[in-house]
């Protein structure tokens, strides 16, 4: 699905998330300004082995629909995949609200490196509480927005929570997007070397250790909220590995004991607030 | 293109506004998608369009978005499909969609929409003039404005046409209320519009992407291209303007044949503008006008033919001086420019003539404001 040699950083959780779009039958990719505007390539050239329409910001999820009642009207199969960041799904908040109310008939991914990266990590509304970035130096005061929830609060044909760290849980959710129709919707946890400030070859290790933390919680929806098989024993606490195992990361490096504490109860409270849905 | 009817109209005659007009037009055109956003004073096309895919008159889909930015995007999206789209604004809707506007341009992509020219804030108004379209000058749109509710169905029917040939997105001006919501004697003049056609679709399968970054060259191309084919544009409204009403083209030149004034100006206001022409010309003064039918492509050529005396009367400005006024001086014409009529502040027949009676005097400041 993308050639080697692309544009990504090294370890770029993007592009490992990109590979696995193998298993979405014929694809037509909408991506919007952000990392994954250069790792699908610059013009003349193009990384990826689908169309790639390339678009502003915020219309990314209309001009997918735009794209899925066209095909339907004239009788072309398609699976179009609106593909974004967090920076994406913040400036287009309003547009993919209402395609999930519509129930268009789009697979919608976010890759979410909590910050805009491609303008060089800034916050967005995914920047996790206390995370340092260039426009919030001293630690971010806010919480970072829920948005897999809020797609779930939709009731969207499908939402799913995923992570570059379980590979086979990301594919096993996309197939079953794309073999379904309606709203689809995943959320993947990306996180991102030189945004996040950790050796790029850690990249798995470290989105595995936010669902090992309980940090990152894997999910699917589809009419009925379930724990994923890949990170469902993380439900109990027991099961945990140390939450500052996770956040040895550079954004984190500034944080005290008492930050770390209250940020493992901020989790506590993420995992009763959703299990309040299943 | 036409299957039924001709230039002289041989359709059923009914009683219509501007925004139904257009909503019958496009019912002819049968696009395959409409998006749009509510707007005063545009919203009678959609929701009349709404209705037409309600009962079945109109095999289309119809989307509701949340904002006319996604309006504009999902009709960009439609179009990057290959189907054929339509959709309707006005004023702060038109400003709110403006970076997709620029998109699909910049994507060489038909599309046709309906501008019921109106007021941008702040303040708030809601009425007439043409500071919203006017925006639109940059971004490579064909821009046409209609001066009646039949000149309205017929451009937005040529409008699929010339954009479909040409691969440049077409806006159709109407001036809010004094024609969106007045009714007129349209005749439906049927037509049957060729098979949708355009540049490139973006089909599963194909390996190729569109609008990837560019570096300044191609970039730089592709703009330049646009340029080029939107003043090329002008051969294809003038070639097919004989089989969707024979306006004259770009122009219309009304009682300019011996005339020693001129008087340049557009949208739906004209009809009054020309009521004023008359009464001059009872009293013997050689007095005409040149109505921009279409303000991109800019009409140069008509322009440059005007006898030596020129008012512009705008209803859009930057500045201090009006657009069209700036536009016109800048063919190279010495022009007397009037801003008047913005926000729906009423410009009737004997407003015009006592104004021309000035001009004809020799009495105008190079730029005036009619307030």
């Amino acid at each position: 699905m993308i050639l080697p040699g692309n544009a990504s950083c090294q370890g770029c959780p993007i592009s490992m998330a990109m590979r696995c779009l193998d298993v979405i039958k014929n694809p037509v990719l909408v991506i919007p300004a952000g990392c994954s505007t250069v790792i699908a390539g610059l013009h003349p050239k193009s990384a990826m082995k689908a169309p790639v329409v390339h678009v502003p910001f915020p219309s990314t999820l209309a001009v997918a629909c735009g794209l899925s009642e066209a095909y339907k009207k004239l009788g072309v199969e398609a699976n179009v995949v609106a593909w974004m960041g967090d920076g994406a799904a913040d400036i287009g908040f309003a547009g993919l609200s209402a395609s999930a109310a519509r129930r268009d008939d789009v697979i919608t991914v976010v890759v979410d490196n909590e910050a805009y990266m491609n303008t060089g990590t800034q916050a967005s509304l995914s920047t996790f509480w206390k995370a340092k970035t260039t426009t919030s130096p001293a630690g971010k005061t806010e919480e970072r927005r829920n948005l897999s929830l809020i797609m779930l609060t939709h009731k969207a044909d499908y939402v799913a929570t995923a992570s570059v760290g379980y590979i086979r849980d990301l594919r096993k959710k996309l197939r079953k997007a794309g073999e379904m129709a309606g709203f689809r919707f995943i959320h993947i946890h990306a996180p991102c070397p030189p945004g996040w400030r950790f050796p790029s070859e850690k990249t798995v290790e470290v989105a595995r250790k936010a669902v090992m933390s309980g940090a990152w919680i894997l999910w699917e929806y589809d009419g009925k909220l379930r724990l994923s098989k890949a990170g469902e024993k993380y439900a109990l606490k027991e099961n945990r590995i140390p939450l500052a195992e996770y956040l040895k990361q550079g954004r984190f490096l500034h944080l005290s004991e008492r930050d770390i504490r209250e940020i493992e109860r901020k989790i506590d409270e993420d995992w009763e607030f959703l299990l309040r849905f299943s | 293109m036409r299957a039924e009817g001709n230039r002289n109209g041989s359709g059923v005659k009914r009683l219509l506004t501007s925004n139904e007009a257009i909503a019958e037009a496009v019912k002819i055109a049968k696009p395959d998608v409409i998006a749009a956003y509510p707007i005063t004073p545009q919203s009678p096309i959609v929701e009349k369009l709404a209705e037409m895919v309600e009962s079945g008159e109109l095999d289309a889909s119809f989307v509701r978005v949340e904002s006319e930015h996604s309006a504009m995007a999902v009709i960009h999206g439609a179009a990057t499909a290959g189907a054929r789209v339509f959709t309707a604004t006005s004023s702060h809707g038109l400003a709110y969609m403006f970076e997709m506007c620029w998109w699909i341009a910049g994507s060489r992509l038909p599309a046709v929409m309906a501008v019921a020219t109106r007021s941008i804030g702040a303040p708030w108004n809601i009425h007439g003039d043409h500071t919203d379209i006017m925006s639109l000058r940059d971004a490579g749109w064909i821009i046409g404005m209609a001066e009646s509710a039949q000149e309205a169905f017929d451009m937005t029917l040529q409008a699929f046409a010339v954009s479909e040939v040409v691969n440049i997105p077409f806006a159709v001006g109407i001036d809010a209320f004094t024609m969106s919501h007045t009714a007129e004697i349209v005749e439906i003049r049927n037509a049957k519009l060729p098979e949708r056609r355009q540049a490139y679709r973006i089909l599963p399968g194909m390996e190729v992407a569109v609008n990837a970054v560019t570096m300044g060259e191609a970039r730089m191309k592709a703009r330049y291209d646009l340029a080029i084919d939107l003043e090329k544009s002008a051969e294809v409204i003038e070639r097919t303007d004989g089989e969707f009403g024979s306006y004259g083209g770009l122009v219309e030149k009304y009682r300019l044949e011996d005339a020693e004034y001129a008087v340049v100006m557009a949208g739906g206001w004209c009809g009054d503008a020309k009521d004023a022409i008359d009464m001059l010309r009872d009293e013997g003064v050689r007095i005409g006008m040149l109505r921009l039918r279409f303000i991109r492509p800019f009409p140069e050529k008509a322009v440059k033919e005007l006898p030596s005396e020129v008012l512009v009367v705008d209803r859009a400005n930057t500045g201090i001086k009006g657009i069209l006024g700036m536009e016109t001086a800048a063919c190279g014409v010495e022009v007397k420019n009037v801003v008047a009529g913005i926000g729906g502040l009423d410009v009737g027949i004997d407003d015009f003539y006592r104004l021309f009676g000035k001009f004809v005097d020799g009495k105008l400041e190079k730029v005036e404001w009619l307030i």
